[in-house]
């Protein structure tokens, strides 16, 4: 008896509380690390475009307005670039209409739930892929500032709401011609109509719409119709990875696109 | 159709140990634990390993094979190729017993911090009447079979021990949410799991959901869904002026 006490590891020996002293920082064979330098170049070169399409001045021709300049709120915008012909900023603002509108769009997936995985991930490392060390010796994750303030993401969600109803409407008036009358479609109104539906999709798949739709009931029974729309949204918020990498690939064609044809190296093909 | 196939596997009591080389058989159909019990068998006698219903339904055989953490018994051979050589490690997060044999006792520490489903005084047992709908949702996290390998993955914890304290892990935040989304549950839920249980550390990176063999979405359906809630409680200040003018919270 004694001595089955010495030789084993009982519950109170310090040798029971040490974990699998392995010094690997990952035994995984497979690639693990190409999901997240894949995402880190996809993120980084959009971000490299974004910031090349808040300057850029070629944000209109008839009828099409970029996406990353909608909707177009300055005095210097051209009447059609206007939403319904408002431009209720005024001709204070000194920077690119782009400028003033993208934070809106910028934020909310700069604080979206599956970005925030996604950069994590691959810009912070923390952790690169499950089950491989991250490389930081101390970790609060979002429990304090600044990451704290990613809760504040259903705002930005309100937000883009509004944004995605500017889109449609871009989208619907790229129907008309360069004369403001309807019954036009070029391959420029199907693109800015597809990334419409899209960004629209992407913004209705959000977690936070998901909550504020019904989530956040627990009785579901005493609210038939938000449950029904809770099931919508569930089912387009179990694609919202999806969502956002094809609606973030497709604005950033669609503002490309126009810019190309506003630039002139490119010839809007029209249908009818 | 069998084939010798060469094992890594960690040896040892409490957390000393090192890397073991084995050959050894396998056959069409069989999965890890097989090897493993083989070996137990053959070569090894003494070699610890924990398991019970070889059917993926009793969460004890939770380890970690080439890295990932996976249930021995559910782990085919045939994903393998013949030539690879098959490292197979206890759970990286909770102190070793012996072998691959780890004391998750750190997991049911979390799960007594947790007070009980707590009905309102005034509804007696049996009296309690619930739509499948309003139970449907959380259902999906009865699946649970407290295999623990997501709180062993999870990073919040696997790489700082500092956070054990703090941290409950996503197997017992998502039991929070369940409650939490109970809709006879009146006990507060959204606060203690911020100030107590640590749902703030987790940002919300899903390996808890890429390694639930039952694959629930504890990050989508869980964990995301009670940081809103959170959200809710402490840092939306329309939801909270509404409360304050409406009385709302009593509706839900
Ligand atoms: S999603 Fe959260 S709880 Fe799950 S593994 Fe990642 S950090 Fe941990
Ligand atoms: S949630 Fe899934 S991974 Fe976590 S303990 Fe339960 S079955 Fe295991
Ligand atoms: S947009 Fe991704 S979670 Fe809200
Ligand atoms: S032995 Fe029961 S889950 Fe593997």
């Amino acid at each position: 008896m004694e001595r089955s006490l010495m030789t084993q590891t009982t519950a109170e020996s310090p040798a029971r509380r040490q974990r699998a002293q392995l010094k690997a920082r990952t035994l995984r064979t497979d690639r693990w690390w190409l999901a997240p330098v894949l995402t880190f170049a996809a993120l980084a070169s959009f971000l490299v475009y974004g910031f090349w399409a808040m300057f850029d001045p070629s944000y209109y021709i008839a009828p099409y307005v970029a996406p990353f300049s909608a909707p177009c709120l300055l005095e210097v915008c051209p009447e059609g670039a206007r939403v319904f012909g408002f431009a209720p900023i005024g001709d204070w603002f000194p920077l690119p209409p782009g400028v003033l509108v993208l934070g809106l769009p910028g934020g909310f997936r700069l604080t979206c739930y599956y970005y925030r995985k996604s950069y994590y991930r691959s810009f912070w490392l923390s952790p690169p892929a499950c089950s491989v060390a991250e490389p930081h010796g101390k970790y609060t994750g979002e429990t304090r500032l600044p990451l704290i303030l990613q809760n504040v993401h259903r705002y930005f969600f309100y937000g883009s709401v509004l944004i995605s109803a500017v889109l449609t409407y871009e989208a619907i008036v790229a129907f008309r011609n360069t004369d403001g009358e309807w019954g036009h479609m070029g391959v420029g109104t199907v693109i800015l109509a597809v990334n419409a539906v899209l960004i629209s999709a992407y913004t209705l798949s959000c977690h936070s719409c998901r909550h504020i739709v019904a989530g956040r009931l627990n009785h579901f029974s005493r609210h038939p119709l938000r449950y029904r729309f809770w099931g919508l949204v569930s089912k387009l918020n179990a694609r919202h990875m999806l969502l956002a990498w094809v609606s973030m690939y497709t604005v950033l064609f669609a503002d490309l696109y126009v810019r190309l044809v506003a630039k002139g190296i490119v010839t809007d093909i029209t249908f009818f | 159709m069998s084939y010798k196939a060469k094992f890594r596997i960690w040896r040892g009591e409490g957390g000393e140990g090192r890397l073991e080389d084995f050959t050894v058989e396998v056959n069409e159909g069989e999965v890890v634990l097989d090897i493993i019990h083989r070996l137990q068998a053959t070569q090894a006698p003494d070699l610890a390993v924990r398991w019970n219903c070889k059917a993926g339904k009793c969460g004890s055989c939770s380890m970690e094979i080439n890295g990932k953490p996976k249930l021995g018994c559910m782990t085919r051979m045939s994903t393998f190729g013949e030539d690879e050589v098959i490292t197979v490690t206890p759970m990286r997060t909770f102190p070793v017993i012996k072998d691959l044999v780890t004391d998750v006792s750190f997991n049911y520490q979390k799960a007594r911090e947790i007070p009980s489903f707590t009905p309102p005084s005034d509804v007696r047992p049996g009296e309690y009447r619930m739509k499948q709908i309003d139970v449907e949702r959380s259902q999906e996290f009865r699946k649970c079979i407290e295999c623990f390998m997501c709180n062993n993955v999870c990073h919040v914890i696997r790489d700082h021990d500092e956070n054990k304290q703090a941290f409950a892990g996503p197997r017992f935040l998502m039991q929070i949410a369940e409650l939490d989304m109970h809709p006879y549950d009146v006990a507060d839920r959204q606060d203690s799991a911020q100030d107590e249980h640590g749902l703030g550390y987790c940002n919300i990176t899903k390996c808890c959901t890429e390694v639930c063999p039952e694959h629930i979405k504890i990050t989508d359906n869980a964990l995301i869904p009670m940081k809103e809630r959170v959200v809710d409680r402490r840092y939306d200040p329309l939801v909270w002026l509404g409360n304050k003018i409406f009385k709302r919270s009593a509706a839900k």
